[in-house]
This record gives structure tokens, C-alpha cells and sequence, in this order.
């Protein structure tokens, strides 16, 4: 082997490796759930998850122990900016209330449902722009605590308070947007 | 809506963010401020929906299965780089080919079709995997031999032998206990380059065997009795991997 190609290659010896299989890897599901949230689709985010734990396998020797959790959700959050970018950059430049983008398995039917609350929620978060989804997601449904939350996000810690107070204001105003309207605005993008 | 604090400190309070000093002055404040209370409120009721709606979305299988075998393949693919081709090396590889190949001669498929050691395989190699999990794979994580061997006294009515190998490649990295098809078994645990070897211990009365060897799964198992103690070594690594630390678990 040239040693040209030996450096392109990281080697973790097996402590390295036990160590990444036993701090890195129980957070799977944290990395899948917030790649499923950032993308809107369950399909991408298991793509994208898959990447990012290459890439924190990849990068773990640059890992000096803390918060294994926050170091993976770091890299995944990256991941996530990176391929929306790509593919889908308009989501990171849409702001609040311009327009909303159902995923296009939500048929009309599955929102008309009344009283889902699971639907209505899951509706409204993904109308929210992400940037104010991530830190609903990372406060709400992984239990961060602000300073995780400023690690994982880079934004500054003093300002993950007014980030959540606004990301919880736009979520609120959707939520009293009656039924109907959703449904068509939504129908209008289906 | 001219109290700024709903827009601000009351999340700092509703996520118990704020210092004792600075949540006590907040509960001083909705004393007199009706429209914090009213936002505090909404804000609880809205954080109770977010959080029985069973939101958090876990990882699908598929996802699982795909991370733990891409991290294998690298794992593979790191072990093929770093090889040093120094000239010594390639007689320890022929002499291993060899080996291999000798073994290999009297593990035809046909000769392991053996019910017994079938049923034994699998639910050794179920309990290889169920070690690869987070936390399963020691109980005691020692690489000196004289750390794990008495960590095993007074656990088993048996002794393991245990010996490090580490000059010859194979490194102790623990021990555990087990329990295999009901019996409890001893774990010693081995690093071939970056895979891991569990070897199973436990006591037999049947007389020393020359090795059988299958695979499952992926996963290869090498059996063999002796000095009265029933053996199988099961791992990733290629089966002359798995010859090799056969050869020196019985010198």
C-alpha cells in the first residue's frame, strides 16, 4: 500500500472502535430523529444519518471526550445543512409564514383527519423554517440542555432563549391557524 | 402584548434555564403580570402536546444493520492498509495460509454438519452479537491475564484458562460471563487488528477434538475440546485468523 492511500485512511485501533461503538452508536436514534425532522422525510434521514455516522467515525479521534451526544448531533445538524443545500436549498432560505411545504406523501385526506394531534404537530413543525424547527427539536423532543443546544447549532448560547421564544411564538401562530387553511395551503402545493 | 419577558425569560423559566436569583424574580413578576401567566400557560400546554404526540422518530433497522456493517467494511478496508510488508511478515502469512489450508482440509463442509455443535454455533454466535452491543462486551476490562483470571473465581465452578497474546497478535482485552443455551459460560475477549474475538469457555467431559468450523451470519466459529474444556472462538476475522489463536489457546 503507498503510504499516499494509508493517509487518506483513518484507523481507529480497537479501543478506538469499542470506545465509538459504545459512546457514539446508542445515539443512533437522536441522529436519525433529528436528520428526520431537518430534511422532512423519513427516507432522506436515514440516508443522511448513515453518512453522518460515517463521518463521526471518520472524525473520532478529534472527539476528546464530553458529550458524545452533542458531538454526533453536531456533525448530523452539518450533514443535514449540507444536503439541503444541495438539494434542497430553498428550505434554508424560506422564512416563516411564506409559504408552507407539506411532505408530498401527506395526502389532503391524512391532514383532514380532525383531533390528530400527532398530524397537526408533525404539520406544523415542518411548516416552521428550520432553523427555528431545530432548536424546537433539540429543546423539545431530545431534552437539550441551551448549552447543548448552542454547541450542536453554533449559535451563541446567550441567544438559544430568544431563539426558542420565537421558534415557540411561529409554532403557536400555526397551530391557531384554522384547520382549513392548512389543508389549502397545502392542497395548493400537492 | 407589552410584557417582554413572554418573549424571553419565561422560556429561560419554562426550561429551567434560569438561575435560582433570576427565577425567583420571574415568580415575583406573574404576581403581577396576567398576561406571563396566560403565556406561561399556553406555553406548558403546548410543551405537553409536543410530548405526548410520541414525536421522536427512532431509527429504522435497516439503518442500524447498514451503520454496523459499513462500520465493519472499514474496519476491513483500514486492516488491508495498514499491513506492513515487511519480508517476515509474508512467512507468517504463508505459515498461516498453511495452517489454514491443513485445517481447512478437515473442515469440509460435510464434517460440520454435526446437530450438536450447529445448535451450539448459533446460539454462540447469538451471543457474539448480543456482545457487540453497547456495554455487553466485558466485565472485567483488563489486558492482563493476571487481572482477568482471578476476576473469574468464585463466578464459575470452572477454571478458563487465560492467557494475553499479544506479542502474536492477539491482545486480551477482558472477560465475561455469559449464559449460552441456559449454561453459564466463560468470555475471554480477544482484539485480531481492529475485530474482536469472543472465545466461550465452559467444561466438557468429552475427550480433546481436533476444531470444527462453520460460519453464520457472517460470522465465523471455530470449535474444539480440550484439557476437558469445551471451546468455541467466534468472530468477524477470517476463519485463519480464528486458527491461528486456536493454535495458541492449545499449545
Amino acid at each position: 500500500m503507498s503510504a499516499g492511500v494509508e493517509g487518506k485512511l483513518d484507523v481507529l485501533d480497537p479501543q478506538d472502535q469499542l470506545r465509538f461503538e459504545q459512546l457514539v452508536l446508542p445515539h443512533l436514534d437522536a441522529a436519525f430523529n433529528l436528520a428526520r425532522w431537518l430534511l422532512r422525510g423519513r427516507a432522506d434521514a436515514e440516508d443522511v444519518a448513515q453518512e453522518s455516522m460515517l463521518r463521526a467515525f471518520r472524525f473520532f479521534r478529534g472527539f476528546h471526550g464530553g458529550d458524545a451526544r452533542a458531538w454526533l448531533l453536531q456533525i448530523v445538524r452539518n450533514t443535514c445543512y449540507t444536503w439541503l443545500e444541495k438539494n434542497r436549498s430553498v428550505d434554508l432560505t424560506t422564512e416563516f409564514n411564506e409559504e408552507l411545504h407539506p411532505q408530498p406523501s401527506v395526502s389532503p385526506e391524512t391532514l383532514a383527519i380532525a383531533g390528530d394531534n400527532r398530524e397537526r404537530l408533525t404539520r406544523a413543525l415542518e411548516a416552521l423554517p428550520v432553523r427555528f424547527r431545530e432548536v424546537l427539536i433539540l429543546r423539545e423532543l431530545e431534552g437539550c440542555s441551551y448549552k447543548e443546544i448552542a454547541a450542536i447549532t453554533s449559535i451563541p448560547i446567550g441567544t438559544v432563549m430568544s431563539a426558542l421564544a420565537r421558534a415557540r411564538q411561529r409554532l403557536q401562530q400555526i397551530l391557531t391557524q384554522p384547520a382549513t387553511q392548512l389543508k389549502q395551503e397545502a392542497g395548493r402545493e400537492l | 402584548m407589552s410584557c417582554e419577558l413572554t418573549q424571553s425569560v419565561l422560556h429561560g423559566y419554562i426550561d429551567g434555564e434560569l438561575d435560582a436569583a433570576r427565577a425567583a424574580d420571574f415568580e415575583r413578576h406573574l404576581i403581577s403580570c396576567a398576561e406571563c401567566v396566560t403565556a406561561l400557560e399556553a406555553q406548558e400546554n403546548l410543551r405537553s402536546s409536543l410530548q405526548h404526540a410520541a414525536l421522536h422518530e427512532r431509527a429504522p433497522a435497516s439503518l442500524r444493520q447498514t451503520v454496523q456493517a459499513e462500520l465493519g467494511t472499514r474496519t476491513r478496508a483500514n486492516v488491508v492498509s495498514i499491513r506492513n510488508p515487511a519480508p517476515w511478515r509474508f512467512l507468517a502469512i504463508a505459515a498461516t495460509l498453511l495452517l489454514a489450508v491443513s485445517l481447512g482440509w478437515r473442515l469440509l463442509p460435510g464434517l460440520h454438519g454435526n446437530g450438536r455443535q450447529t445448535e451450539w454455533a448459533s446460539a454462540v454466535v447469538d451471543a457474539h452479537l448480543r456482545s457487540l452491543q453497547p456495554g455487553h462486551l466485558e466485565d472485567v476490562q483488563s489486558t492482563d491475564q493476571h487481572t482477568v483470571k482471578p476476576w473469574f473465581d468464585g463466578k464459575l465452578d470452572f477454571a478458563p484458562p487465560v492467557h494475553d497474546f499479544v506479542a502474536e497478535g492477539f491482545p486480551l482485552q477482558g472477560g465475561r460471563l455469559d449464559v449460552v443455551r441456559g449454561r453459564t459460560v466463560a468470555v475471554l475477549v480477544y482484539a485480531r487488528r481492529k475485530h474482536l474475538i469472543n472465545v466461550f469457555v465452559w467444561p466438557t467431559p468429552q475427550p480433546d477434538s481436533a476444531p470444527l468450523s462453520g460460519s453464520e451470519l457472517g460470522y465465523h466459529w471455530l470449535e474444539w475440546r480440550r484439557s476437558g474444556m469445551e471451546m468455541y472462538a467466534v468472530s468477524d476475522v477470517s476463519p485463519e485468523d480464528l486458527a491461528q489463536l486456536h493454535q495458541f489457546l492449545t499449545q
